[in-house]
C-alpha cells in the first residue's frame, strides 16, 4: 500500500521498498554463490553447461539492476527475460541429467533427476533455482508497481502478473520434485502429469462425459430450476417465506454431500444418483438467493409499477425478476462449484467403472497419483470454464447493475 | 436474516418444519410400501389391512427411507444409551470428526488471516496471488481429499492430521477472501485520519484495519467452519470405514444400514448447524462490544 499514494503518470519511477531491496540483494547474492560453486565444480572436472549459463545470466541481470534505486519497466523486462531464460536452462539441465541417469542406471528406484548431480553441483543447482525464482518475484514486484491510466496496459498487466505467478509455481513444483527426486507416489512433477494427461485422453473424456455432462449438468439444471420455481411460488406467501428462509439458510451450511450413500441406494450406481445429490445440493442456495433477490426491489420501484397499474405477473417479469438477476447469478455461480463437488464425492460411494470420482478413488488406491492429478486438472478446468461462462452470461444480462458498470 | 423479525419467524419456521416432517412420513410410507407388500406376499398373508401396511413401513430394519422417529431413536440410542468410549457411540464418532474439523478450521483461519495481511500489505502478492485465490474457489478442491489422505498415510502421517489438513485447505480460502475485503474496508478518509495522527503502520493495523475487518472475518468464518466439517467427513471416506461420521456413512452404505446413515447425517447436520450458530453468536457479541450493528 505504500506505493499507492503516488501520482498516476505513465510508468513513473518508484523508490525501491525495503523488501524489494532485500529481494534484489538476495537474488544477486544467490546468483553469485551459484556461479562460484559451479565454477568450482568445473575445476573439479564436472561440467553442467546449461546451469552454468543460467547462473551467469542471473548474475549479470541482477548486477545491472544492483545500482538502481528506482523501479522502471526496463528493470522488469530485464528480470523477466533473465528468469525465463534461466528457467528454460534449468529445465533443459534436468532433462539431460534425467536422460543420463536412465542411461547409467537401470535401478527401479530412480524416480527423478538430481541423482546425476554431485557435491557442489547440487548446491549450485538449488542456488540457481532460488536466484531465478527471486528474480522472477522481483519482476512481478516491479510489474505490479506500474501504475498506468491506459486501459490496454492495465488489462495486459492484470493478465500477465497472475500468469507469471502461476507459471513460476508450476516451475518450482517441477524443479523441486525432479531436482530432489521426490517419489512419484508422493507428488508427481507437472511434466509427468501432463504426459499422463496426454496419454490417457480417451479415459479422461469418458470420465468427463459420465460425471460432468451427465451427472453435473443434469443435476444442476434440475436443482437450480426447482429452487427457482419454489422461490417464485412461495414468494406469494410471506408466511411460508419467513418459515423457509431461515431453514434454507441453515441447510445451505449443512454437509449435504452426506446424502450421497442414500441417493446411491435409491437411484442405483449410475449417474442418476449423482445427479440427485447435485439436485439437493444446488436447490437450497438457489432458493435462498432467489427469495432474497425477489425482495430486492425498493418500495419506490413497487410504487412506480403500481402507478403503471401493472398486475402481479407484469411486476414480476418486468421489475422484480430482472432486479433479482444478480442474486440468481450469485446462486448459479456458487452452485457450479457445489455441483462438481457433489457429483465427484457421490462417486466415492459406488459407481459404474467410469467417472471422475471413481477414477480418483481407484487410481489413488493403485498409487497412480499422476492420473489423479490429471483428473483433478480436468475438474479444475471444467469448473473454471463453467464459472467463466456463467460470469459472461451474467455480464450480458445484468449490464445495468452498478457492480458491472465500472 | 433480519434481526427484528427473528422472533416473528419462530412460528412460520415451526410450521414449515412440521410440514417437512409430515412429508417425510408420507414419503417413508410410500417408499417402504413395496418391500412391506412383498413381505406379506411371501408370507402368503393376504389379510393385511392398510393399518398393518402403514405401521409396518415404520418398523422396518432396513427401510428405503427411515421414518423420522426411527432416526431419532437411533440417534438417542447411540448417543445417550451408549458409553462414549464405545465404538458404536455416535458421540465417539462425532468427536473424531469434530476434532479434525475444528483443528483444520483453526489452522485454516489462522493461515487465511496471515495470508490476507500479507496480501493487503504487499502489492505484488495482491496482484499475483489474489486472482488465483479467487479462481481456486471455482475448482472442486474437495476432489483431492482422497489423494492427500492416502499419500500422507503412505509416508506415515495418520490419524487426525491428514483430515485436519483437508479441512484447513478448504476453510482457508473463504477466510483469505473475506479478510482481504475486511482489511481494505476502512475508507480512505479513515486511513488519512490515522496519517494525520502520525500513526505507524502497526498502529494503523491494530487500531483501524483489524477492528474494521472483524465483521467480515466472522462472516467468512461461518462459511469456513461449515466447509471444514464437509472436508472432515469426506476425508474419512478413503481410509475405509474406521472411525468418524464419514466412516459411519460409508459403513452404513456398505451394509445397507439406512437408519445408521441417516442418524450420522442428522448428527453431522446438528453439529454443523451448532458450529455455524456459535460463530454467528460470537460474531454478534464481538460486533456489539465494538459498537457495530451486526453486519454478519
Amino acid at each position: 500500500m505504500h506505493n499507492a499514494t503516488a501520482s498516476v503518470i505513465e510508468t513513473p519511477a518508484y523508490v525501491l521498498s525495503r523488501l524489494q531491496k532485500m529481494l534484489l540483494y538476495a537474488a544477486f547474492a544467490t546468483a553469485l554463490f551459484a556461479l562460484l560453486l559451479l565454477l568450482m565444480s568445473v575445476v573439479q572436472g564436472y561440467y553442467d553447461g546449461a546451469i552454468l549459463l543460467a547462473s551467469v545470466i542471473l548474475f549479470v541481470a541482477n548486477y545491472l539492476c544492483l545500482s538502481t534505486v528506482t523501479i522502471h519497466w526496463r528493470n522488469a523486462v530485464v528480470k523477466g527475460l533473465a528468469s525465463t531464460l534461466a528457467a528454460l536452462l534449468i529445465y533443459y539441465q534436468l532433462d539431460s541429467n534425467l536422460a543420463e541417469n536412465l542411461r547409467l542406471a537401470d535401478s527401479v528406484n530412480n524416480t527423478g533427476g538430481g541423482a546425476g548431480f554431485n557435491g557442489t553441483a547440487i548446491a549450485g543447482f538449488w542456488l540457481v533455482v532460488l536466484s531465478a525464482w527471486l528474480t522472477a518475484w522481483l519482476c512481478v514486484e516491479h510489474l505490479s508497481s506500474i501504475e498506468t491510466l491506459s486501459r490496454i496496459k492495465n488489462g495486459v498487466l492484470s493478465l500477465v502478473i497472475p500468469l507469471l505467478f502461476g507459471v513460476w509455481l508450476l516451475l518450482l513444483w517441477e524443479f523441486i520434485t525432479r531436482g530432489a527426486g521426490v517419489p512419484q507416489v508422493l507428488l508427481p512433477s507437472p511434466s509427468a502429469i501432463a504426459e499422463r494427461f496426454s496419454n490417457s485422453i480417451p479415459t479422461l473424456v469418458a470420465d468427463f462425459k459420465q460425471t460432468f455432462l451427465k451427472a453435473v449438468l443434469i443435476g444442476y439444471a434440475i436443482g437450480c430450476s426447482a429452487g427457482f420455481i419454489v422461490a417464485v411460488l412461495i414468494d406469494r406467501s410471506p408466511f411460508l417465506q419467513r418459515g423457509l428462509l431461515p431453514i434454507g439458510n441453515l441447510v445451505s451450511a449443512l454437509p449435504i454431500v452426506g446424502i450421497a450413500p442414500i441417493m446411491v441406494m435409491w437411484f442405483g450406481f449410475d449417474w442418476p444418483s449423482k445427479a440427485a445429490v447435485v439436485v439437493v445440493m444446488t436447490f437450497f442456495p438457489m432458493l435462498v438467493n432467489t427469495v432474497a433477490g425477489l425482495s430486492a426491489a425498493s418500495s419506490m420501484q413497487h410504487d412506480l409499477m403500481k402507478t403503471y397499474a401493472s398486475n402481479y405477473w407484469q411486476t414480476l417479469f418486468k421489475m422484480r425478476l430482472p432486479e433479482a438477476l444478480p442474486f440468481i447469478f450469485n446462486a448459479l455461480k456458487i452452485n457450479s462449484t457445489l455441483a462438481l463437488i457433489g457429483a465427484i464425492v457421490a462417486e466415492f460411494f459406488g459407481t459404474p467403472i467410469v467417472g471422475m470420482g471413481f477414477r480418483i478413488s481407484t487410481e489413488v488406491g493403485r498409487m497412480n497419483v499422476d492420473m489423479v492429478w490429471a483428473e483433478i486438472a480436468v475438474a479444475a478446468v471444467a469448473g473454471s470454464l463453467f464459472y467463466a461462462l456463467l460470469s459472461g452470461i451474467e455480464r450480458m444480462l445484468t449490464f445495468w447493475h452498478p457492480s458491472m458498470r465500472n | 436474516m433480519n434481526p427484528k423479525s427473528a422472533t416473528n419467524n419462530i412460528i412460520p419456521v415451526i410450521v414449515v418444519l412440521s410440514i417437512i416432517l409430515l412429508l417425510w412420513y408420507v414419503a417413508a410410507v410410500f417408499m417402504n410400501m413395496a418391500w412391506e407388500k412383498d413381505q406379506y406376499e411371501r408370507a402368503d398373508n393376504q389379510q393385511y389391512t392398510l393399518v398393518d401396511l402403514v405401521s409396518g413401513t415404520m418398523k422396518q430394519e432396513r427401510p428405503v427411507l427411515p421414518a423420522p422417529h426411527q432416526v431419532a431413536q437411533e440417534v438417542y440410542k447411540t448417543t445417550v444409551e451408549k458409553k462414549i468410549t464405545s465404538k458404536r457411540s455416535l458421540i465417539y464418532h462425532s468427536g473424531i470428526t469434530l476434532s479434525s474439523a475444528l483443528l483444520g478450521f483453526g489452522l485454516g483461519t489462522l493461515l487465511g488471516i496471515l495470508l490476507a495481511i500479507a496480501i493487503v500489505y504487499n502489492r505484488a502478492l495482491n496482484k499475483s496471488f489474489m486472482p488465483w485465490v479467487i479462481a481456486s474457489q471455482t475448482i472442486p478442491i474437495l476432489a483431492i481429499a482422497p489423494m492427500v489422505i492416502v499419500v500422507l498415510n503412505a509416508i506415515g502421517i495418520q490419524g487426525l492430521l491428514p483430515k485436519a489438513f483437508i479441512s484447513m485447505y478448504l476453510s482457508f480460502f473463504p477466510v483469505v477472501v473475506g479478510m482481504v475485503k475486511g482489511l481494505n474496508a476502512p475508507e480512505v478518509s479513515h486511513r488519512d485520519l490515522m496519517k494525520t495522527y502520525n500513526a505507524s503502520a502497526a498502529q494503523t493495523f491494530w487500531k483501524l484495519r483489524l477492528p474494521s475487518s472483524l465483521p467480515y472475518l466472522f462472516t467468512s468464518m461461518k462459511i469456513a467452519v461449515a466447509i471444514a466439517m464437509v472436508g472432515a467427513i469426506v476425508a474419512e471416506l478413503p481410509t475405509g470405514a474406521v472411525a468418524g461420521l464419514g466412516a459411519r456413512l460409508l459403513a452404513g452404505s456398505y451394509y445397507g444400514q439406512t437408519i445408521q446413515i441417516w442418524s450420522a447425517l442428522v448428527m453431522a447436520s446438528i453439529l454443523a448447524a451448532l458450529l455455524v450458530m456459535f460463530i454467528g453468536l460470537v460474531g454478534k457479541l464481538v460486533n456489539r462490544r465494538m459498537g457495530l450493528s451486526s453486519h454478519a
